[in-house]
């Protein structure tokens, strides 16, 4: 195996092995998804000692990176306001990560649908 | 010193902790590397440890070499380096490996860095550059300015910064932090970058 790729396989074990040793049986494998599919990312919010799961359901407008380093982009609308957050897909303080909805879109990075309302981005990825 | 060792640059990754910090690492093929000489005070004028690293075929080594390998039973290696004032105890044969590191050591990693030729002083030594591009000046927004005075000293100092080759050189990052070791695979993973390209030699030396 080329040393490289060995590099980005360990590295890979690694960040997932971390997400294992935290939820034991509780561990969910990261789905493939795309732009433009609506997703629930379950997120580990610290508050002093505790720890508490906080869902944050929207769109994927986009994936970036390759190896451990990538990450995904996904917007929602919350109470009238656009809320965009960036995840790193390997990241341990995400629980879980849901497929709920496929869209289909013909772009990689669907900035376009910032601007949009929810009636016509749902005409856009259907 | 305590602890060193010869190795190889393979390339940058990251690593989440915990924490569920992401951490930027080199990873360095460091050893195995094998002891081939101990200069002492008496017989060299100097305390030393010299060892090899890196696999030499036996017919490309010329004889006064050959000989030098013989002497200690160690298999050629491509190359030889000294490290001086070792106080752990080793002995001809012995092969050093990434054991010697542990999570969390601090360690100076010198390699030589990237050449860069030749560079103007904004790139080289981080001049602010001339200034305005306006008010009549044109063409001199990147230059050095003055290097000195007229009558006296009548001559430009040594040493003063100006354009020219830079990189190439041997350079040293202290205190550099070991996110993991490897021994299975002879890896070691730096927290942060290094100097020198992938696949260039680094000296891992523990502070």
């Amino acid at each position: 195996m080329n040393t490289l790729d060995l590099i980005e396989t360990l590295s890979k074990e690694r960040a997932i092995d971390v997400r294992r040793q935290k939820d034991g049986d509780n561990y969910v494998e990261i789905p493939d998804f795309s732009p433009g599919d609506t997703v629930n990312v379950a997120v580990r919010v610290v508050e002093g000692e505790k720890e508490r799961i906080q869902n944050f359901k929207g769109i994927i407008i986009a994936r970036r990176g390759a190896g451990v380093n990538q990450s995904f982009l996904i917007r929602k609308i919350s109470n009238g306001v656009g809320v965009e957050r960036i995840f790193p897909l390997f990241s341990p303080m995400l629980q879980a990560i849901t497929l709920i909805r496929e869209g289909r879109t013909r772009r990689a990075k669907l900035y376009y649908l910032r601007g949009m309302s929810d009636r016509k981005i749902r005409q856009k990825l259907s | 010193m305590n602890a060193a060792l010869l190795g190889k640059k393979l390339g940058m990754t990251s690593l989440f902790t915990e924490a569920g910090v992401h951490v930027p690492c080199t990873v360095i093929e460091a050893g195995p590397c094998p002891v081939v000489q101990i200069k002492t005070l008496e017989k060299d004028g100097y305390s030393a440890v010299q060892v090899g690293y890196g696999k030499k075929e036996q017919k490309k080594v010329n004889k006064p070499l050959l000989g030098h390998f013989s002497k200690s039973g160690v298999k050629p290696t491509t190359l030889l380096k000294e490290f001086r004032d070792f106080n752990t105890d080793v002995e001809v044969g012995l092969e050093l490996t990434v054991d010697q590191f542990q999570k969390g050591d601090k360690v100076k990693i010198s390699g030589n860095s990237k050449g860069r030729g030749f560079q103007g002083v904004v790139r080289r030594h981080h001049f602010g550059g001339v200034g305005m591009g306006t008010h009549g000046q044109s063409d001199r927004q990147r230059h050095p300015g003055s290097i000195g005075s007229s009558s006296y000293p009548s001559r430009v100092f040594k040493g003063m910064k100006m354009a020219g080759r830079m990189g190439g050189t041997t350079t040293s990052i202290r205190n550099l932090v070991i996110v993991d070791v490897i021994p299975e695979q002879n890896l070691i993973l730096i927290k942060g970058s290094v100097p020198g390209a992938i696949n260039s030699v680094l000296e891992i030396v523990k502070l």
